[in-house]
């Protein structure tokens, strides 16, 4: 008798699956501890675009909330810090900058280095800063570093704009600066700085949320980064023994082109462009399997 | 046959001991090295199950083993002691976090509603909330715009609806997060305790609307601590017990069998200096027998003895009795007969019989404490310590029906016409 009721129990279960099996896609989801490392739900992520926006309007919105010049700190930032660099690297310490007029040549780095280390920044803590967001309910993680990104372009175009317009002002004064053909390439470039900040800030996101020293690093890892980046020297200024360092850096063909598209001077070299190019594409793909790996359980460590 | 809409399978959650982020790196390292090797999460093994006071074994199993279908169209209240695992059973089905162990299978949209507001921004206004907050529980935006006059109306700060969310009064805040989450239309609705923010008036409206939301025929799961509420909402129910599912079945022996649960664990609340401390207490009829039930108008006895750790002078006894809802209904004094407890030596044992006549609460469940003090302070007190049922009978009222539930006491009448 024992042994038979077992049985019975199996029959069922068995009958029950049979009818399942008649309907295999019956269910909408099944949650399991562990998912495939490439089951990446893209189209899930679409059905939360809205959120997304609204995420972007949020950090837009809040950030100038009760501030007197609101927007215009876009601006002033990029503008000090240019001055700031002006009155270093190119009045005390000399350096370089092939020709370019200082103010120009600084400025342009620092809006495209701008874009690139906000987006790391803010993306490498979107586990640990929105932990009780993340603990109460669920939507596609992803959304908000994508909507970090999104907003942090808005500020980057705004910059940009503010760039042009000191760009057309020193070819009004007859600086020998020449935009050329090769701004054709700044969407892509544009893509490549958004792809290596999300990159970056969602693979330190998903490490920080087991080992908090990657914080730590990050904000001064940033900053002692941009001068591994042709930001206040030009890539030619480099010595031999150092250009193959520099070269390494996916963030130097991107800026030295920037560069070179606004103001003329330099070399596009679209062998060290194809190298950045595979490296973000390398990055966001290792970026969001390890991203879709811990957001399943990142609640329970961080 | 009914619809299962949810179903899991030997869902367990583990759940790591301590303080996570130290040694985690060897941790982790160690279960390389198995899964490398092909051997078995070694972490997996050392699990106990889930005791609040675990000290030994470093990893603690937060749900074990709970095997659940859940229909279409039913109203389910999960109950069970802080701990029980109730919360983390609700984060695993809104995907907040996954099973350690398991397999827990969806059929529809489902919404959870584990907080109210989550993500509220202080610095936007009412409007922009409802959209962003509407977003994050997983409306369109377009729902939300079909919707937004509706949840402005339901949390009533229409006029504040432009103004940052941080002038708010906790109260509107509240108010305006649960309209927002009371217009969502997911097939399945997950709650977790959110109705017991708000003012009275407010929790009426908030349980109307979930009423509402379950007749409409949505899955509805329910965490809460208010049994009340459970029973008016629920249909089915289920109690945890220490990360087990320990009974499934109708809501109301659910409930029945949780209060029951609370006096018979013997998680007494006690307090008092001790001076002199209850030994036993027990109910009884008036031939001695233990009971634990009574009808309307019956006569009940409650014995307490009670030994005395110092020379005791003058002490008070009283009794307290509340209802489920833990409202205070009677109050029983020494005084009230004129008895005294005096001159009791140290060491010695009193036994002290109160006979309680006529008892004339409605219908229901209650809970007496027992008090042993005088003015200076208490010896000792114990809360809640006996649980015995009211059953309506007919010898007090002759009423056919059932005494109506919002009445607390019940009167003798004599009717007559004239």
């Amino acid at each position: 008798m024992h042994e038979d009721k077992p049985e019975n129990q199996n029959m069922n279960t068995l009958k029950t699956d049979e009818q399942h099996n008649i309907l295999p896609d019956e269910w909408t989801m099944i949650l399991r501890p562990k998912r495939n490392l490439l089951d990446i739900n893209l189209h899930e992520l679409w059905q939360y675009r809205d959120l997304i926006m609204l995420f972007v309007q949020r950090d837009f919105v809040s950030k100038f909330k009760q501030t007197i010049l609101g927007p215009l700190w876009f601006i002033i930032q990029p503008l000090l810090t240019t001055i700031m660099f002006t009155i270093i690297f190119g009045n005390i310490a000399g350096i370089s900058t092939n020709g370019i007029p200082k103010m120009l040549f600084y400025m342009s780095g620092i809006v495209g280095w701008t874009y690139f280390s906000t987006c790391l920044n803010d993306t490498s803590q979107t586990f640990i800063k929105n932990a009780s967001i993340f603990g109460k309910v669920y939507f596609p993680r992803l959304a908000l570093p994508i909507s970090v990104v999104i907003s942090n372009l808005v500020s980057f175009i705004i910059q940009f704009v503010f760039l042009c317009m000191f760009l057309a002002y020193f070819m009004i004064k007859g600086s020998d600066v020449s935009p050329n053909i090769l701004v054709l390439w700044i969407p892509f470039l544009v893509v490549l700085m958004a792809g290596l900040g999300l990159g970056f800030g969602i693979i330190i996101s998903s490490l920080t949320t087991k080992y908090r020293d990657l914080a730590h690093l990050v904000t001064f890892g940033v900053s002692l980064w941009m001068y591994a980046t042709p930001i206040i020297y030009p890539l030619s200024e480099i010595p031999e023994k150092y250009q193959l360092l520099v070269l390494a850096n996916p963030m130097t063909p991107v800026v030295e082109t920037f560069k070179t598209a606004l103001l003329g001077v330099g070399q596009i070299n679209y062998l060290h462009l194809l190298y950045s190019f595979v490296f973000t594409v390398v990055l966001l793909a290792i970026g969001v399997v390890i991203f879709n790996k811990v957001e399943k359980t990142f609640m329970d460590t961080v | 046959m009914p619809n299962v809409v949810i179903k899991l399978e030997n869902v367990s959650k583990q759940y790591r001991l301590g303080n996570v982020g130290t040694g985690t790196l060897s941790h982790d390292l160690n279960r390389f090295f198995a899964k490398t090797m092909g051997k078995e999460d070694p972490t997996m093994k050392v699990g106990v199950s889930n005791r609040l006071d675990t000290v030994d074994g470093r990893y603690v199993w937060a749900l074990k083993d709970v095997n659940l279908e859940i229909c279409d169209g039913e109203v389910l209240g999960i109950v069970g002691k802080n701990g029980a695992g109730k919360s983390t059973l609700l984060k695993l089905m809104s995907r907040v976090t996954s099973p350690s162990v398991g397999e827990i299978k969806i059929k529809g949209r489902i919404a959870s509603l584990l907080e109210v507001g989550t993500g509220f921004h202080p610095e936007l206004t009412g409007k922009e909330n409802i959209y962003l907050n509407g977003a994050i529980l997983g409306m369109t935006k377009k729902e939300i715009s079909s919707k937004f006059d509706e949840i402005v109306e339901f949390s009533g700060v229409k006029k504040y609806v432009d103004t940052p969310v941080k002038r708010y009064s906790s109260g509107m805040y509240v108010r305006l997060a649960f309209a927002v989450a009371a217009h969502l239309e997911p097939e399945i609705l997950i709650v977790d305790e959110v109705l017991a923010v708000g003012d009275a008036e407010f929790q009426k409206k908030a349980i109307g609307k979930m009423q509402s939301v379950s007749r409409s025929g949505r899955t509805v799961l329910f965490v809460s601590h208010n049994l009340t509420a459970v029973e008016q909402l629920c249909t089915k129910g289920i109690l945890m017990q220490n990360g087990m599912l320990k009974m499934e079945g109708k809501v109301h022996d659910i409930t029945s069998a949780y209060k029951q649960m609370s006096v018979d664990e013997n998680e007494l609340r006690r307090s008092g200096t001790r001076v002199i401390e209850f030994l036993e207490y027990k109910m009884s009829d008036m031939t001695g027998k233990t009971i634990d039930e009574v009808f309307l108008g019956d006569n009940f006895m409650v014995t307490a003895t009670a030994k005395a750790n110092e020379k005791i002078d003058f002490c008070d006894m009283t009794l307290d009795i509340r209802n489920d809802a833990n409202e205070f209904i009677g109050h029983i004094n020494n005084a009230d007969d004129c008895f005294e407890i005096k001159n009791i030596a140290k060491s010695n044992t009193m036994s002290v019989a109160v006979m309680v006549r006529n008892i004339c609460f409605a219908p229901g469940t209650y809970y007496i404490s027992l008090w042993l003090g005088n003015s200076y302070g208490t010896f000792d007190y114990i809360e809640n310590c006996i649980r015995f049922t009211i059953k309506q009978g007919d010898k007090f009222i002759q009423r056919p029906y059932p005494f109506d539930k919002r009445a607390k006491t019940v009167l003798q009448s004599t009717w007559s016409f004239k």
